[in-house]
């Protein structure tokens, strides 16, 4: 309907878009009173009841922090759409995608069938990948599209597969019965690991984490809602969700903080590399969400906790922050900080709302960001957790390349700090002032972040419940200051340390030119492709050679080969034979079996096709004889334009057969026609007198008349009992008819385009003809 | 290319009620022998019969519509019945029966599978036309004798 709309309204069709988001969050404000209680909220719509796939909608404390994370972000960033999409016929369909895409990340959050989550799941990743290919013109943006689906899409395969296991282990797919009464055993660790893959690559996670700066492809408010503030956040909600009952199990915590550190450190050390500012918060996307991955793995009630603060401020100073570089973009007309021009002076607001974002991101005081970092490296090393001091000193490690990719990023793009006036592509003159419509949303999210900040009870609210819905959590709460504890030590060094590779971000540069590891997890992924593509063609080369009789000869082997060892093994001997039941019978088996040898001995094609007619007609003959007109009409019917469709292409082939050089093959093919005959006799033969059960004809004879009002048996089932069937048929009919004339059309057009008459001078010559 | 006005004429004049009869057979299959793959295919014959009377040409002056409505047609109509019971509570291709009382005719009886089988009808009509005329555009002007060879065949 967006589209349609969107001719109207031009831009303004993200403005109607924006209402989706916010109507979640008045919803999700609505519950809130409700769930805050405790209570959960749950419906239950029955869908596919034969795979156990209950359409089951469950609303807890987690749920609501997500919902509101996706219906608030989503309302700014469509509103934010409206000014800074450019004019493209096709905004009403990209609005229409990112509320599709909204409602999927809802529908994960609150689905509770495992099933129906997978289904919402890939359909973020697709709408993901659409999105991404926004500029299909692009070769980059369509690639990197492509990855964004096949890692993700190939997670969520895996994760499917995962889910099956578990829910075949426990019995049921319903997450909460699940997690209430966790199945355990091998096949559930084989299964975790499975889910964490779907989870991993989701939440672009190391190695998995190269489609994410090519995600950054698409335009600017969709990198900031799909990756960084809501979807890439699904894989970390899927990880909270399991993670307080499956962090014991064995292969959970490894795999889970092991990857989660990876990242964190992979993308806060690669985030100091880049110029591009999106590309910079893309890395520094996946190294907070390494962090958020790592606390949630832990499974402890303080990481947990600790997650949920995280999560909340990271998706608010994420989008604030890429929502300042669609604004620098569309104004400055580049994001490259070697290009940018000292912006502050010209827009002291926009740089003061991104400082604060930046210094969330940095963990400094008094921000949001701050007190979940706190949270974060407080629950780190709180005691009871394995390997606590390595663990800690590595998210010290993380938080500090935080601290200097959040500085770089501010120093870079607002004030100059890497301008080089030989790069500079841009004029001169100070870029004019931003429309409020962009500043606006950013304004609001860096007031958030100050508020959650200097009233951390305006959030603590939330936060606990969400917390609290996973596992249980006692006298947590949110505060700025907790008094002199390791944590604010560590957010000290955190803090001097991230400056100072900020102070020395040249020396540090040099250091890295010269390590210069290249990107070997995107190199891992080129070569996985190609290696599919190519081992793909060459299975296809070796299985497809492009032989009919070759086709032919192994389809008939097999029939023989698989039901024919079955015959043998256990025969089935008949009690009674009779050789014909009328004399008709027999002149008309011989009259087929003789028009069968001739076709063979043919040596035309013309002759051969017109035998094969003549057997096609005897054997209608016998099906009236057998009291079957239906299939004796449809018969004859199929013999006779059989006939015309094979004249048709035999105008194309050569008059006679070629002659075989090898006698071998002609003994070959004779005896796999005589093998194959054997087999259809004996078969026949068995099958007819084994009948055990009672034929299921009979029913649908007594059924014809009063169910389906028919008396014609055979069309009923047709078009009734078995009218899905047929409804298939025909859809194949279909295909197969446009697929015929698609081959004969692009053969007749590549190689003799010349006698291909044009139709307005065949159907001209036709008149002239008709008068006699 | 020479056409045989004999056949020409003979076929013109079969044409008509060959196809009168597949929409008998259309029709008539719930109770007695026939059906749409059936009139389909009677219908289907009848255009062959006058593709090998004139050509391509031919079928274009006999069916002024594209192949592709009917095979588009036939599956809207099919894919329509089979998902319409949805809309009403039942399952899908759950068959409806009601009964008219046409004055002159007397009781007439309506399915909705007739309208699945109209659809059947159509796709497999849609199919042979399609098939005749892709195989069988340029059939007069390379090959004048392949031409005279299938019409004393194929028309048993």
């Amino acid at each position: 309907m967006l589209p349609m709309l969107a001719r109207v309204l031009g831009k303004r069709v993200y403005l109607l878009a924006a209402g989706v988001p916010a109507v979640v969050v008045v919803w999700a404000a609505w519950m809130a009173p409700r769930v805050d209680d405790g209570e959960v909220v749950s419906q239950s719509v029955t869908w596919v009841p034969a795979l156990g796939l209950d359409f089951d909608l469950r609303l807890d404390g987690f749920g609501l922090l997500f919902l509101f994370l996706i219906g608030g972000i989503g309302a700014l960033v469509f509103a934010y759409s409206r000014w800074y999409m450019p004019d493209r016929p096709d905004n009403g369909r990209i609005a229409g995608i990112l509320v599709g895409f909204a409602g999927a990340m809802v529908g994960i959050v609150l689905a509770d069938n495992l099933l129906a989550l997978f289904v919402f799941w890939e359909l973020t990743s697709i709408t993901s990948f659409l999105l991404i290919g926004t500029d299909d013109t692009k070769a980059d943006a369509r690639s990197a599209a492509l990855q964004a689906l096949l890692t993700t899409g190939a997670g969520g395969l895996a994760m499917l597969a995962g889910f099956v296991l578990v829910g075949q282990a426990a019995g049921t797919y319903s997450m909460s019965a699940i997690l209430a009464d966790p199945p355990t055993g091998f096949v559930v660790d084989v299964a975790l690991v499975l889910v964490l893959l779907g989870a991993l690559t989701k939440s672009a996670q190391a190695p998995f984490h190269t489609w994410l700066p090519g995600a950054m492809a698409a335009p600017t408010p969709i990198s900031a809602y799909l990756h960084s503030a809501t979807m890439v956040k699904a894989g970390v909600y899927l990880i909270a969700r399991f993670s307080p009952v499956f962090a014991e199990a064995a292969p959970w915590r490894p795999i889970v903080v092991s990857a989660g550190l990876a990242s964190l450190l992979i993308g806060g050390y690669r985030a100091l590399r880049q110029h591009d500012l999106k590309l910079l918060l893309a890395f520094g996307t996946i190294s907070q969400l390494g962090l958020l991955v790592v606390l949630f793995g832990l499974g402890t009630p303080e990481a947990t906790f600790a997650g949920c603060a995280l999560l909340v401020a990271h998706g608010i100073f994420k989008a604030g922050l890429f929502l300042a570089v669609g604004v620098i973009d569309h104004e400055a007309g580049t994001r490259d900080i070697r290009s940018l021009h000292p912006l502050a002076r010209h827009w002291p607001t926009i740089t003061a709302l991104s400082a604060i974002c930046a210094a969330s991101m940095a963990g400094i005081p008094p921000m949001l960001g701050f007190i979940a970092k706190e949270e974060a490296l407080d629950s780190v090393v709180a005691p009871g957790v394995p390997a606590r001091w390595l663990l800690a000193l590595l998210v010290v490690l993380g938080s500090m390349l935080t601290v200097a990719y959040s500085a770089r990023f501010q120093w870079g793009a607002f004030f100059g700090g890497w301008h080089d006036p030989l790069r500079s592509t841009q004029s001169i003159d100070p870029p004019h002032r931003p429309p409020r419509g962009l500043t606006a949303p950013i304004a609001l999210l860096a007031a958030l972040t100050v508020l959650g900040g200097l009233v951390p009870l305006s959030f603590d609210w939330l936060v606990v419940g969400a917390a609290s819905a996973l596992q249980l959590v006692d006298d947590a709460y949110l505060a700025l200051w907790h008094g002199l504890t390791l944590a604010l030590g560590l957010s000290a060094v955190v803090l001097v340390g991230g400056l100072a590779l900020f102070v020395g971000r040249l020396t540090v540069e040099r250091a890295q030119a010269r390590l210069h590891i290249r990107a070997s997890a995107d190199r891992a992924y080129q070569a996985a492709l190609s290696g599919l593509l190519r081992s793909a063609a060459d299975v296809t080369a070796v299985v497809q050679n492009g032989s009919l009789p070759v086709y032919l000869s192994i389809i008939l082997l097999t029939i023989v080969a698989l039901p024919g060892t079955a015959l043998v093994v256990d025969p089935v001997i008949p009690d009674s034979w009779t050789f014909a039941t009328s004399p008709l019978q027999v002149v008309l088996a011989i009259i087929t079996v003789t028009a069968a040898i001739a076709a063979c001995r043919s040596r035309r094609r013309f002759t051969a096709v017109l035998f094969i007619g003549a057997v096609g007609y005897g054997m209608s003959a016998l099906f009236v004889l057998h009291g079957a007109p239906d299939l004796a009409l449809t018969q004859l019917l199929i013999e006779t334009l059989g006939i015309v469709v094979f004249m048709l292409v035999l105008r194309r082939l050569p008059d006679e057969f070629p002659v075989r050089k090898v006698r071998a093959s002609r003994y070959v093919a004779v005896g796999i026609s005589a093998s194959v005959a054997a087999f259809v006799f004996v078969f026949s033969l068995m099958a007819t007198s084994s009948r055990r059960a009672q034929p299921i004809s009979d029913e649908f004879v007594t059924r014809a008349v009063p169910e389906a009002g028919g008396s014609n048996v055979v069309n009923v089932i047709l078009v009734d009992f078995r009218a899905l069937d047929t409804l298939g048929e025909v859809t194949v009919l279909a295909v197969a008819a446009v697929g015929a004339m698609m081959l004969v059309r692009g053969r007749r057009t590549a190689p003799d385009t010349a006698d291909q008459q044009p139709p307005e001078g065949a159907r001209s010559t036709t008149p002239g003809e008709r008068e006699p | 290319v020479r056409r045989s006005t004999i056949l020409d004429v003979c076929v013109r004049a079969e044409f008509h009620t060959l196809v009168l009869i597949s929409i008998f057979l259309l029709f008539a299959g719930h109770n007695a022998p026939g059906g749409g793959f059936i009139g389909g295919l009677v219908a289907g014959a009848a255009l062959a019969l006058r593709f090998l009377a004139g050509g391509a040409p031919e079928i274009r002056a006999a069916v002024r519509v594209h192949p592709f409505v009917f095979l588009g047609t036939g599956l809207l109509l099919a894919a329509v019945t089979a998902v319409t019971p949805l809309l009403v509570g039942d399952d899908v291709l759950e068959s409806a029966l009601t009964t008219y009382d046409v004055p002159p005719v007397g009781e007439v009886k309506v399915t909705s599978s007739l309208v699945f089988d109209v659809g059947v009808y159509l796709v497999v009509f849609g199919l042979v036309f399609l098939l005749l005329e892709a195989l069988g555009s340029g059939v007069e002007e390379p090959s004048v004798e392949s031409n005279a060879a299938p019409d004393p065949e194929a028309t048993p």
